[in-house]
């Protein structure tokens, strides 16, 4: 089973994107999007597991035996997330104070199991790593454009506090829409099951276009809707 | 076909429900409801001027627009005439009487948005929602804008001196002139729980000149259409009389908040509200006789609507004394409205030609002819 790179790519961006169609990870996904770069920030936490997970479960994966595979799994993960939550204390102690707690919890972040489950251990390495970084943007992607969209109607500000993110560099990102707040409910739970809900009837409308586009033009291949994962379906979700 | 055959399919005939028509139909339900508002309505209007005219006029059009635009992106073709049926009417009114009068135009535009858009129609349309929506869209107004959900004004009959004339009432329903502070005003339940909060005593409380002087008839500061409990409660009785609502869930709902606040004030009359200002401040008339009544969100059962009622009074009780917000009718209805599958779940009623036990009823002649 070799997929293609453009066929990983498009998988874990779009078409298979862990939250707008897996629908998996929606603990994070509600829980730190209260603005963009929060979003931003544990998106890019879970990518750097998310890759080197799935690397090392395909370099192990024909010495695990089918019986013993999903402790194994598990003791990578959480090892490579303590080591990702002891850099993010050392070198961005700012974003590690707001996101602290659910960088742990990347461990159980159902989304990273699901790909060493669905794809690593079965595939080699170099298709591995292409998926976890495509899987990877794709949930940060989500989680950032969820984040903006409450923070936008929530608080008015778009990407604040990014520079204690990414650098003093990426100041320019911080904008102040308008000075008047916003609907408090935004930033709460409720605001994030919403803002969730239209995004997945978006993403359903804009796959159905594109479907329709694809039937049209008889020759073209049929775009593969975002409805059922194709090949690889999620673990079930903790 | 044998014989014996057809006397089965008659007696299958004869146990099944007769379905009869009574010829009543969602418009005409929708309509009676809306007319029992009007006097309410009319009075709040008199009470707080053109600022809340406008709020209510507002908030109507835009649950039109909302409605007429969710029908037509779920592919309804004759948007139109389901618009007709006046339920989404009743739902942006039912909202409006629940605003602060003097709040600004986009209020009740985010509000409609939350009721028919949020509340209704992501649920599948009339009948399929879980939560009142008029009540949905207040809750999420006064968590998102706190402070626009509680500015609320000391009546202002429509007298030439004082009131605010035509255009100075656009201009602060558009946003433009805000609300002077002279005459924004505590309702009575905020006051007295920040006056519990602060350590004075409810009697000493009261005696000052803040106290807003309660009455049946309701000239005190409140949202839109809640105030006057006489007119809300002639509107109960009109839809009781017409058939619209039973009376099970609003003597539960009035039974539910008195009874205890009737104990607790006989008890330690100077930490407790009495039963006569939990009744007649606040939504409690409006939540029991016109929102508690709703027929999707509340159980089938006259005992389920009974239990959902006492529900929601003993919660809006518990949290007017004990929570953090001054008042809790919004809150208590939609707790109740998540209950209420379970409810009906418990409360079933007789299956017809069933004891309540589930055994057939089977009849003397029956059990000779056998």
């Amino acid at each position: 089973m070799s997929a293609s790179i453009k066929t990983l790519v498009k998988d874990g961006l779009w078409s298979n994107n862990v939250v707008f169609a897996q629908m998996i990870a929606l603990c994070p996904a509600s829980a730190v999007t209260t603005s963009g770069t929060n979003g931003l920030g544990m998106g890019l936490a879970t990518t750097a597991v998310l890759v080197v997970s799935n690397i090392l479960v395909a370099l192990v994966r024909h010495f695990v035996s089918e019986q013993v595979r999903i402790p194994v799994f598990v003791v990578l993960i959480a090892t490579l997330v303590t080591v990702v939550d002891m850099l993010l204390n050392a070198w961005l102690h700012e974003l590690y104070k707001v996101l602290g707690l659910f960088i742990a919890l990347i461990v159980v972040n159902c989304a990273i199991l699901g790909r060493a489950e669905a794809f690593a251990s079965k595939n080699g390495v170099w298709a591995s790593a292409v998926d976890g970084l495509a899987m990877g943007l794709g949930f940060t992607f989500a989680l950032t454009l969820i984040g903006l969209i409450r923070e936008f109607l929530g608080s008015g500000t778009l990407f604040a506090q990014a520079p204690q993110l990414l650098g003093a560099s990426f100041a320019f990102l911080e904008t102040q829409v308008h000075p008047h707040g916003g609907a408090l409910l935004m930033i709460l739970p409720p605001g994030a099951f919403a803002v969730l809900g239209f995004l997945l009837a978006g993403k359903r409308l804009i796959d159905r276009r594109l479907e329709a586009k694809g039937r049209a033009r008889p020759n073209a291949p049929v775009t593969p809707n975002g409805d059922f994962p194709d090949s690889t379906l999620p673990a079930p979700s903790p | 076909m044998s014989a014996a055959d057809y006397t089965d399919y008659q007696a299958a005939r004869a146990f099944a429900s007769p379905h009869a028509h009574g010829g009543g139909e969602v418009r005409r339900t929708m309509f009676l409801v809306l007319t029992a508002l009007v006097p309410a309505t009319l009075f709040g209007f008199w009470l707080y001027g053109w600022p809340a005219f406008f709020l209510w006029l507002m908030t109507l059009i835009s649950v039109l627009l909302f409605e007429f635009m969710s029908l037509r992106l779920m592919g309804q073709k004759n948007a139109g005439r389901a618009l007709g049926d006046g339920s989404a009417l009743l739902t942006g009114w039912l909202l409006a009487m629940t605003l602060p009068p003097w709040s600004p135009w986009w209020v009740g535009v985010l509000g409609a948005f939350i009721a028919i858009v949020i509340g209704k129609q992501v649920f599948g349309g009339l009948g399929q929602n879980v939560f009142n929506p008029a009540m949905v869209a207040r809750v999420a107004l006064l968590i998102s804008f706190p402070l626009q959900l509680t500015a609320w004004v000391t009546p202002l009959p429509l007298t030439p001196l004082t009131a605010p004339g035509f255009i100075e009432s656009l201009h602060i329903t558009l946003g433009q002139t805000p609300v002077p502070d002279a005459i924004t005003s505590a309702s009575l339940l905020g006051y007295a729980k920040t006056e519990l909060s602060r350590g004075i005593e409810l009697a000493q409380a009261l005696t000052t000149s803040h106290a807003p002087q309660l009455s049946w008839l309701g000239a005190r500061a409140g949202s839109l259409g809640e105030s006057s409990a006489l007119l809300i409660l002639a509107g109960g009785i009109f839809l009781l009389i017409t058939g619209v609502i039973r009376g099970y869930a609003p003597l539960g709902v009035l039974a539910g908040a008195l009874i205890p606040a009737f104990i607790a004030h006989s008890i330690a009359p100077e930490s407790y509200l009495d039963a006569r200002s939990h009744l007649l401040s606040g939504a409690l008339m409006l939540g029991a006789f016109f929102i508690a009544t709703d027929y999707v969100t509340s159980p089938t059962t006259g005992a389920g609507q009974l239990v959902f009622g006492l529900g929601v009074g003993l919660m809006t009780w518990i949290i007017r004394t004990l929570g953090g917000y001054p008042e809790g009718v919004a809150f208590a209805i939609l707790l109740m409205n998540a209950l209420t599958p379970i409810i009906d779940r418990v409360i079933k009623p007789r299956i017809l030609g069933r004891t309540w036990s589930g055994r057939p009823i089977v009849s003397a002649d029956a059990g000779k002819e056998a």
